[in-house]
C-alpha cells in the first residue's frame, strides 16, 4: 500500500502535463508538418512561430494589454479590499452581513449575463477598449474573492494587537500600515495570486470589452483560430507563452498556496 | 499489565548523526514497575514526548530495546503493544457521540455489544460523563473533550501502561486541579502503570511516585519528589525544580575538597577530580543560613512572598539566591553565609561527584 | 472574536461598496431593464411586461440547455470531488516532493480558458492530436466534433483536467491542519484506514469542501469560455450549455429582450442553488 503510493499523483501529473506537452510540441513543428504528419515529437524543429509572435506587434502587444491589465486589476482589488476586510473582520456596522452577501454573490454572477450590459456600459462612458475598463470590470468576481480571502487572515490576527498599538499612541493610520499590513503580509500576497490568477484566465468580459487597443493575448488567438485557418503552430506557440506568467507566479507563492486555501475562510 | 523496560535506546529523526546535539535521544536505560505512577519531566524540546511515542509504538527507535515484561516489542505497533495514550489536545472522533466514541476502541478489538456497554457505562461513570452520553463530542467544553479522550484510553481493561502527554495543557487552572486529583484517584483505583509527561514540576511532583527528569534527550535522574530536591544528581535537576532553583557557582576542587573562591567548604568525602572540564558547587537556598563568618555577600535586593523571603546576593563567585523565614532579621549591605553541609554537592560536567 | 459595534466602518467598505456596484449594478438594472421590453434596434423599445420569462420559461431550447447544464455540472461533481479528495490523500506530505506536486498541479488553473480550450482542440482532433489519434488508433471511432458523445466525454474530460487540481489543493490544506495526534490516537484505538477516513479526514475536511464544492458548482454551472473554443456547443447542440447558449441569443441574433430574461432566470437558479447549499451547511454547523 504505501509503495503504490506515490503512483496516483504521479499519474494524475502526467494527465495534467500530457495536453501542455502537446501544446508545446505543436509550436515548435511547421504548419505543414502538423497536417501531413502524425509525431510526438517535432521532427522538422522550428522557432518560427515564436519568432512571428515576438516579431508581430499585434501578437506580442497582446501580452502586454493582458499583463497590463491584470496587474491593474490585481493593485485596485487589493487595495480597495484591504480596508473593507478590516472593516468586516472587526466591526459591526448596520447592514454589515448583507453586505458581505451581496459582494458574495457578485462572485456566483455568470459573466456571461454581464457582457452584453458591460458592453454598453463602458461604451458609454468612454472607457471601451482601455486597460482600465478591463481591469474595472474583473473587479466583479475579484473585488468579493480579496474581500472574503483577506478577512479570513484577518480575523485570524487577535484584536488585542490592535489594542496594544493604540495604548502605545500609534495612530490608526500609522497602526494600519506599519504593523496591521505586515502582519498579513502572507495574506496579502496570496489574494494577489488569486486575484492575478481570475483576471489572468478571464477571456469572455476582457474579449467583450476590447476592440483593438487593449485587446488581451487570448483573444487576439481566438482571431487567428478563426479567421486565418489553420495556423496551427501559431497558435499552439501563442498558448505555450501564456503559460509562462501562470508559472512564474505559482513558483514564487508555491509555500503559500496550501496554506492559502487552508485560511482563507475555512 | 507489565513492566516495561527500555535498553540502550537512542532515537534520531535525521537519517545521519554527527554530534549529540543530532539524537533526540541518548543511550536510555530505565525500567517502569507495574502498576506506579510515573511522571517525565522536563523542558519542551528534551525528547518527553518522542520517548513516549517509542514506549507506544508510533514510532521506531533508531537504536534499542523495548520490552514488556522482558519480551521484545520493539517491532509492534501500538494495536499489538496494548497500550492507551493521551494527548496534549483533545483527540475526539467529531462526527460520533459521546457514546460511540468511548466505544470505539473496544469495537475496533471485537468485543461483544453487551460487553462495550457495561464497560462504556462504567468509564462513563467514573467520568461523570453519563448524562452527555448521547450528545454529539464535538459540542463538548475542551475539558469535556479531554475527558473522553481519557476515557477511550480507560475503557479497555487489558493496556499494559496508560501515557499522558501534558494532557492538561488546554484546560482550565481550576478544573486542572480537579482532573489532576481524579487521575490519582483512578490510579489508586485501577491500579495500573501510568506515565505523565509534563514541563511543569508541581503537575509532576504532585501526581507521580517516582519522577524521570529528562534533559537534552538523556534521563539526568530519577527519583521521587524528596529526592530530586535533597539530591540532585545534575545540575539541571537542581536548578529546575525547586523555586527559585538550586544556586550553581564555579568552583575548584583541591585535595579533595571545594574551593569557592578561595574559601574551603568544609566536606565529609574526599571528592576525586577527574579532570573535569569544569567543577561547580550546588546548593539550595532553602539550606543557606546567615552566619558571623563564612563566605561574604553583598546583598542586593530582598523580596518577601508572604510565607518566606528571597534574598539576592552577591559573592566573588557569582550571584546567589537565599531563602528565610519571613522572621529572619536581615542583614543589610554585606553579610555571611554558611552552606549547610550535608545538601552542598559538588558536580563535575554537570554530574554529581561521589 | 468580539467585533465592536462601530458605523463609521462604513467608510472602510466605501471603495469596494462603489467599485462592485458600479460593475454589478448598472449593468444588473440594464439587464432588468431590457427582460420587460422588446427592441427594434436604434434605440426604440416597447413594454412587453413579463412576455419574455413566460416564453423562456415554457421554451423547450431553455429546457433543453439547461438540463444538459444541469447534467454537465452533476458529473462534474461527481467526478471531481472523489479524485480530488483521493489525489490529496495520496499526495507527499514532506520533502521535495510537496513543491513538485503543488506547482505541477496548479499549472492547469492559471491558464487561460481560451487557451484551455484550444489547447485541447489540438489535443483531442481525431487524426493530429495525441488523444484523438490514440483512441482511434486503438479501435474506438472516435471524433468529438461529429458524435455527441465523444464531444461530451472531452468537453468533461477538459473539466477535470482543468479543474480538479483545485479540489486537490483545498483538501490537501484541509488534510494538513489535521493535528498527527488525531492520527496517532486512531492508531491506538485500532481504527482501520476507512475509520480514518471515516471519521478523521472527512469531518475535518468539510469546510474547505463545502467550498470546494461551491466553487465547482458555481464556476462548472457557469462554463462559456473552454466549450466555446472547443466544441462551439456542438455538434448540433450537444454541448451547447446555459452561458453559451445565453451569448448565441444576445450577440448572435440580437433577442436583447429574451436573452436578458434568461439571463436572470440563470443569475436567480445560481443564487437559489448556493443559497440552500449554504443555509443547508451552516445549519448543520449550529447544530454540531
Amino acid at each position: 500500500m504505501k509503495k503504490i503510493k506515490w503512483l496516483v499523483p504521479t499519474v494524475y501529473i502526467i494527465f495534467l502535463m500530457l495536453p501542455i506537452y502537446w501544446l508545446l510540441n505543436m509550436s515548435f513543428k511547421t504548419t505543414t508538418e502538423i497536417i501531413n504528419v502524425y509525431s510526438l515529437w517535432p521532427k522538422d524543429f522550428t522557432l518560427e512561430n515564436y519568432v512571428t509572435i515576438f516579431t508581430d506587434s499585434t501578437w506580442y502587444m497582446g501580452y502586454v494589454n493582458s499583463i497590463t491589465y491584470t496587474v491593474f486589476n490585481t493593485l485596485i482589488s487589493v487595495s480597495a479590499a484591504l480596508p473593507a476586510a478590516y472593516a468586516f473582520s472587526r466591526y459591526k456596522f448596520l447592514g454589515d452581513k448583507h453586505l458581505f452577501f451581496w459582494l458574495l454573490t457578485n462572485r456566483m454572477a455568470p459573466p456571461a449575463v454581464f457582457a452584453l450590459p458591460f458592453f454598453q456600459f463602458y461604451s458609454s462612458v468612454n472607457l471601451f477598449d482601455t486597460h482600465i475598463a478591463i481591469a474595472l470590470s474583473h473587479c466583479l468576481f475579484n473585488i468579493p474573492l480579496a474581500v472574503w480571502i483577506l478577512e479570513g487572515f484577518m480575523s485570524a490576527v487577535p484584536k488585542e494587537l490592535d489594542e496594544t498599538a493604540y495604548v502605545d499612541g500609534y495612530s490608526f493610520g500609522r497602526f494600519f500600515f506599519k504593523i496591521f499590513i505586515p502582519t498579513i503580509a502572507a495574506g496579502i500576497g496570496i489574494t494577489m495570486f488569486f486575484c492575478f490568477m481570475f483576471s489572468w484566465v478571464e477571456l469572455l468580459l476582457a474579449k467583450t470589452l476590447t476592440a483593438t487597443v487593449a485587446k488581451p493575448i487570448a483573444a487576439i488567438m481566438t482571431r487567428t483560430s478563426s479567421t486565418s485557418g489553420y495556423e496551427l503552430g501559431l497558435l499552439a506557440a501563442a498558448g505555450s507563452l501564456t503559460i509562462i506568467p501562470g508559472a512564474v507566479v505559482i513558483y514564487f507563492v508555491r509555500n503559500y498556496i496550501a496554506k492559502g486555501f487552508a485560511m482563507g475562510r475555512v | 499489565m507489565a513492566k516495561i523496560t527500555l535498553k540502550n535506546l537512542s532515537h534520531s529523526y535525521l537519517s545521519k548523526q554527527n554530534s549529540d546535539v543530532d539524537w533526540a535521544l541518548r543511550d536510555i536505560n530505565i525500567d517502569w514497575k507495574d502498576g506506579g505512577a510515573y511522571a517525565l519531566l522536563g523542558p519542551s524540546g528534551c525528547g518527553k514526548t518522542t520517548l513516549l511515542n517509542i514506549i507506544s509504538g508510533l514510532l521506531k527507535p533508531t537504536k534499542g530495546e523495548v520490552l514488556f515484561d522482558d519480551k521484545d516489542m520493539t517491532a509492534l505497533n501500538p494495536v499489538e503493544r496494548d497500550i492507551a495514550q493521551i494527548f496534549q489536545f483533545p483527540v475526539i472522533y467529531d462526527t460520533m457521540t459521546v457514546y460511540d466514541n468511548l466505544a470505539f476502541p473496544l469495537k475496533n478489538r471485537g468485543l461483544s455489544q453487551t460487553e462495550i456497554d457495561t464497560k462504556v457505562k462504567e468509564i462513563g461513570d467514573m467520568l461523570e460523563l453519563t448524562p452527555t452520553l448521547n450528545n454529539k463530542a464535538a459540542g463538548l467544553t475542551a475539558d469535556g473533550k479531554q475527558k473522553i479522550s481519557l476515557g477511550r484510553g480507560l475503557v479497555r481493561s487489558d493496556v499494559n501502561v496508560i501515557m499522558f502527554d501534558e494532557p492538561l495543557t488546554v484546560i482550565d487552572p481550576h478544573l486542572k486541579w480537579v482532573l489532576r486529583s481524579k487521575l490519582k484517584e483512578l490510579h489508586q483505583k485501577i491500579n495500573r502503570t501510568m506515565i505523565y509527561v509534563t514541563h511543569d514540576q508541581i503537575e509532576a511532583l504532585t501526581f507521580a511516585d517516582q519522577v524521570v527528569v529528562m534533559h537534552e534527550g538523556q534521563i539526568v535522574q530519577t527519583g521521587t519528589p524528596v529526592e530530586l530536591f535533597e539530591k540532585p544528581k545534575h545540575t539541571f535537576v537542581g536548578h529546575f525544580i525547586g523555586s527559585p532553583g538550586m544556586n550553581i557557582l564555579p568552583c575548584d576542587i583541591e585535595n579533595g575538597q571545594i574551593n569557592l573562591g578561595g574559601k574551603i567548604l568544609p566536606n565529609k568525602i574526599n571528592l576525586k577530580n577527574n579532570n573535569f572540564k569544569k567543577t561547580q558547587v550546588g546548593i539550595r537556598p532553602e539550606f543557606i543560613n546567615f552566619s558571623n563568618d563564612g563566605i561574604q555577600v553583598k546583598i542586593n535586593r530582598v523580596s518577601d512572598t508572604g510565607r518566606h523571603k528571597v534574598i539576592d546576593a552577591e559573592c566573588s563567585s557569582g550571584n546567589i539566591k537565599i531563602l528565610a523565614n519571613s522572621s529572619t532579621q536581615i542583614p543589610s549591605g554585606s553579610a555571611h553565609i554558611t552552606f549547610d553541609q550535608k545538601y552542598t554537592y559538588a558536580y563535575g560536567d554537570n554530574w554529581i561527584i561521589e | 472574536m468580539n467585533k465592536t459595534l462601530n458605523q463609521r466602518a462604513w467608510l472602510f467598505v466605501i471603495p469596494v461598496f462603489v467599485l462592485v456596484a458600479f460593475n454589478a449594478a448598472v449593468p444588473l438594472m440594464t439587464v432588468v431593464n431590457y427582460s420587460f421590453q422588446e427592441t427594434f434596434g436604434s434605440n426604440v423599445f416597447a413594454w412587453e411586461g413579463t412576455r419574455w420569462f413566460k416564453e423562456i420559461l415554457h421554451s423547450e431550447r431553455f429546457h433543453a440547455s439547461l438540463g444538459r447544464q444541469v447534467i454537465f455540472t452533476f458529473i462534474i461533481l461527481l467526478i471531481q470531488l472523489p479524485l480530488g479528495i483521493g489525489i490529496a490523500l495520496t499526495m507527499p506530505k514532506k520533502g521535495w516532493g510537496v513543491p513538485v506536486c503543488l506547482i505541477l498541479m496548479s499549472m492547469p488553473l492559471l491558464i487561460p480558458w481560451n487557451v484551455v480550450g484550444a489547447m485541447w482542440n489540438i489535443f483531442a482532433l481525431p487524426d493530429i492530436g495525441f488523444l484523438g489519434n490514440s483512441l482511434n488508433s486503438l479501435g474506438f471511432d472516435y471524433n468529438f466534433t461529429q458524435q455527441s458523445g465523444d464531444a461530451w466525454f472531452t468537453t468533461i474530460l477538459m473539466d477535470v483536467w482543468h479543474w480538479t487540481s483545485l479540489v486537490v489543493l483545498l483538501s490537501y490544506a484541509g488534510l494538513n491542519s489535521i493535528q498527527p495526534a488525531y492520527y496517532q490516537a486512531a492508531e491506538i484505538d485500532g481504527a482501520s484506514r476507512w475509520d480514518i477516513f471515516r471519521y478523521i479526514e472527512l469531518p475535518k475536511m468539510k469546510k474547505v469542501l463545502t467550498l470546494a464544492i461551491l466553487l465547482r458548482f458555481m464556476d462548472s454551472f457557469m462554463i462559456y469560455t473552454e466549450p466555446f473554443v472547443l466544441t462551439g456547443g456542438g455538434p448540433g447542440n450537444a454541448t451547447n450549455f446555459l452561458s453559451l447558449d445565453l451569448v448565441k441569443m444576445a450577440l448572435g441574433q440580437f433577442d436583447l429582450g429574451p436573452a436578458a430574461a434568461m439571463s436572470l432566470i440563470y443569475f436567480l437558479i445560481v443564487l437559489l442553488i448556493c443559497w440552500i447549499f449554504y443555509t443547508i451547511m451552516m445549519k448543520d454547523e449550529g447544530r454540531t
